[in-house]
């Protein structure tokens, strides 16, 4: 169930951030693939406001590490038609709070395409876009709507919480032949460091991950809510609860088996998003465990999200964030029920 | 102009100006030592855009603005205590502490609000200037943008839009030659913004932006242009930006990313447009060097007043948190 690395990892790793991790797996696939690019606004000269896309220009040169203007519907438009004429473009969205512009494009025709043409085009192209809260920036910069992309048939959605699943998963997400939005979570990319692998490796898309085993209930969150469910756990730990935390990894589509093969065992689920409440992820995940293993379910599942409110700050978004004790306390309520 | 128009009009705009300096280089300090916490792209430089488009508009105009807005909030005609109170993300600042920099807004004075989003409010103001234009009431509605706004189709559709309902709507490009940190001929093939409005038949000239003096003449003939029903203005005010994308210097995440030589950012200072109207008002003799140093002095004791209060108030109370999303909670 726990799905790792699809390769073994080779044997040197460098102590990376989560915004290196990705630069690393852009690079490296850049370097065995002539066609992906990367485009953006601010990616070449400037490296990208979080720096994701440091050194590509210096070391691909300006055709494949192309700076546009600001034009979000004409950098996924043109990614399309990169995309349909043979190249796996790397879109960058400079926050995903300024993806609106390009909505038209993506729900109109780049989840399509491969439909309209009864499987003739393939699509493979991503859309890197860093999302959510914790650095303090109004609304559209701390944002996460990654419910949005799920809800539109033809999308995959991933977004990785370590640095690790981070560069095996824009690999795999430059590899597949379908797009794939790509969500950085904007306060881990430098909130901490882990030994990453050089060179080759790949992280499938569609597996959680089970970042610690337990019996009693399971946590299940993404992004940068994982280490949140981290720290919730080792909380309920200290009361002798033992609770199972799953990284979904990628939120469309989801792992059903990973889920289900979870909840069966505990019996009780909370999930956990930043994004707001209403038509969350959480509410699919809920959906489906009620649907699937009804008769495992102790108690209601239940959600740990953002308010269904426009995204406050900046001291107000650590009351908008779910934390450990929210967490906490919702575990508490499905043990309790 | 003669006269004592002339010198108030001179005298009002040396002031606007100098109110939007002082409080911008007032932000530098606690943007450096992260007392300011919310992204803040200071206007430093580019003073006599806002100053001379506003001078030229009524109270009733409406004025939509960018990530940019401090200038064009002050010029309107907005409270300065609460736009600086809104940029510690205080409960008494003017979008109550929770738009910051990006989000400044003063509806009772025409400042209908800025946002992040690049090019996002064109078409607002094209929306403002329709609803002007059926009730026949004579208000004009402006919009303030970046030369980066110019890859964004929305303002495409914005002229067309204003062209073809010939609405009283001034499109204001502040080209500071920059979008972030891209030279303008690497965003697009011309330096000359104005140009992009000629297709659609609409009026379109370009204007020294640090001549607020001039920029006030170029927009008082398109607010009578509008007010007249002869259709939409583009205006192109070229100017610069002295101070970093975002903060006092291009300093992102330890990054300093600033590409521009600081030859050039000198020779920009050179041409400061609060320093060219000083110098025009002394020659004029409409003011006296006594004169303006006392001026300077009022207004640097009234933004450390601002910045007080601003410091000393709360931010907002947590109840808040989903206030507004609807009409009833
Ligand atoms: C739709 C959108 N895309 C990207 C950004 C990020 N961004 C903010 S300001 C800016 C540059 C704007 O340049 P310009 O319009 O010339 O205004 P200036 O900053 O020079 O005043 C960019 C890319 C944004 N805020 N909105
Ligand atoms: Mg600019």
């Amino acid at each position: 169930m726990s799905g790792g690395a699809s390769a073994a990892p080779a044997a040197r790793t460098e102590k990376l951030t989560l915004a290196q991790a990705v630069n690393r797996g852009l690079a490296e696939e850049m370097r065995r693939d002539p066609r992906v690019l990367v485009m953006g606004e601010d990616v070449g000269v400037d490296g990208g406001v979080f720096r994701v896309t440091e050194g590509l220009l210096e070391a691909f040169g300006p055709e494949r590490v192309l700076d546009t203007p600001l034009a979000e519907s004409g950098i996924v438009g043109a990614g399309l038609g990169l995309a349909l004429t043979g190249y796996r473009p790397v879109c960058e969205i400079q926050f995903s709070g300024f993806v609106y512009p390009a909505l038209n494009q993506i729900f109109a025709h780049v989840a399509r395409y491969r439909n309209r043409s009864r499987g003739r085009y393939a699509v493979p192209m991503v859309i890197r876009m860093p999302y959510g809260g914790g650095i303090h920036p109004p609304e559209h910069h701390s944002e996460s709507y990654e419910a949005l992309f799920c809800n539109t048939p033809g999308l995959k959605v991933v977004i990785p919480s370590t640095p690790y699943d981070a560069k095996g998963l824009i690999v795999s997400a430059i590899r597949d032949d379908d797009p794939v939005v790509f969500c950085e979570s904007e306060r881990i990319y430098r909130a901490f460091r882990e030994e990453v692998p050089e060179g080759d490796y790949a992280v499938p898309i569609g597996k959680a991950k089970v970042v610690a085993e337990g019996e009693d209930v399971t946590l299940i969150a993404y992004g940068s809510m994982t280490r949140q469910a981290v720290e919730a756990r080792d909380a309920l730990a200290r009361e002798s609860v033992a609770a199972e935390v799953l990284d979904l990894r990628t939120v469309c589509p989801l792992d059903v088996e990973a889920i289900l093969g979870s909840v069966e065992k505990t019996g009780r689920a909370v999930v956990i998003h930043e994004a707001p409440r209403n038509t969350g992820v959480g509410a699919e995940v809920a959906a489906l465990i009620q649907e699937r293993a009804l008769l495992s379910l102790q108690a209601p599942v239940q959600r740990v999200c953002g308010y269904d409110a426009v995204f406050p700050f900046p001291l107000l978004e650590n009351h908008y964030l779910p934390d450990r004790e929210r967490i906490v306390r919702a575990a508490r309520a499905a043990l309790d029920f | 102009m003669e006269g004592t128009d002339r010198t108030t009009l001179l005298l009002n705009l040396y002031r606007t100006m100098l109110r939007i300096r002082l409080v911008e280089e007032r932000f530098v300090e606690p943007i450096l030592s992260g007392e300011v916490k919310c992204p803040v792209h200071l206007y430093t430089g580019q003073e006599a855009v806002a100053a001379g488009v506003c001078a030229a508009l009524e109270d009733g105009d409406y004025v939509f603005g960018s990530h940019r807005s401090h200038g064009h909030y002050l010029a309107k005609g907005g409270d300065l205590a609460k736009m600086v109170a809104e940029i510690y993300c205080k409960a008494t600042g003017c979008a109550r502490g929770r738009g910051g920099s990006m989000h400044v807004i003063a509806p009772s004075a025409g400042m209908m609000g800025a946002a992040p989003i690049v090019a996002g409010t064109i078409s607002l103001a094209v929306g403002a200037a329709y609803a002007a234009s059926v009730r026949g009431d004579g208000r004009v509605s402006v919009s303030f943008f970046g030369d980066g706004a110019t890859g964004e189709g929305v303002l495409y559709e914005s002229l067309n839009l204003a062209a073809v309902l010939k609405l009283p709507a001034i499109f204001v490009c502040e080209n500071n030659l920059y979008s972030t940190h891209l030279p303008i001929l690497e965003c697009r093939p011309s330096e000359e913004v104005y140009k992009i409005a000629e297709p659609f038949g609409i009026a379109a000239r370009r204007v020294d932006g640090n001549d607020a003096l001039a920029v006030y003449e170029a927009a008082s003939s398109a607010v009578s242009r509008c007010r007249a029903g002869q259709g939409p203005v583009f205006l192109e005010a070229l100017t610069y930006r002295w101070r970093g994308h975002v903060g006092p210097d291009d300093n992102i995440q330890g990054a300093h990313t600033d590409i521009r030589s600081p030859e050039e950012i000198e020779r920009w200072r050179k041409r400061d447009p609060i320093g060219r109207l000083r110098a025009l008002l002394l020659r004029d003799g409409a003011a006296g060097e006594a004169e303006l140093a006392s001026l300077d002095e009022r207004i640097a004791a009234e933004v450390e007043a601002a910045a007080s209060a601003a410091r000393a108030a709360d931010f907002p109370a947590t109840k808040e948190l989903a206030d507004h999303v609807f009409s009833r909670p």
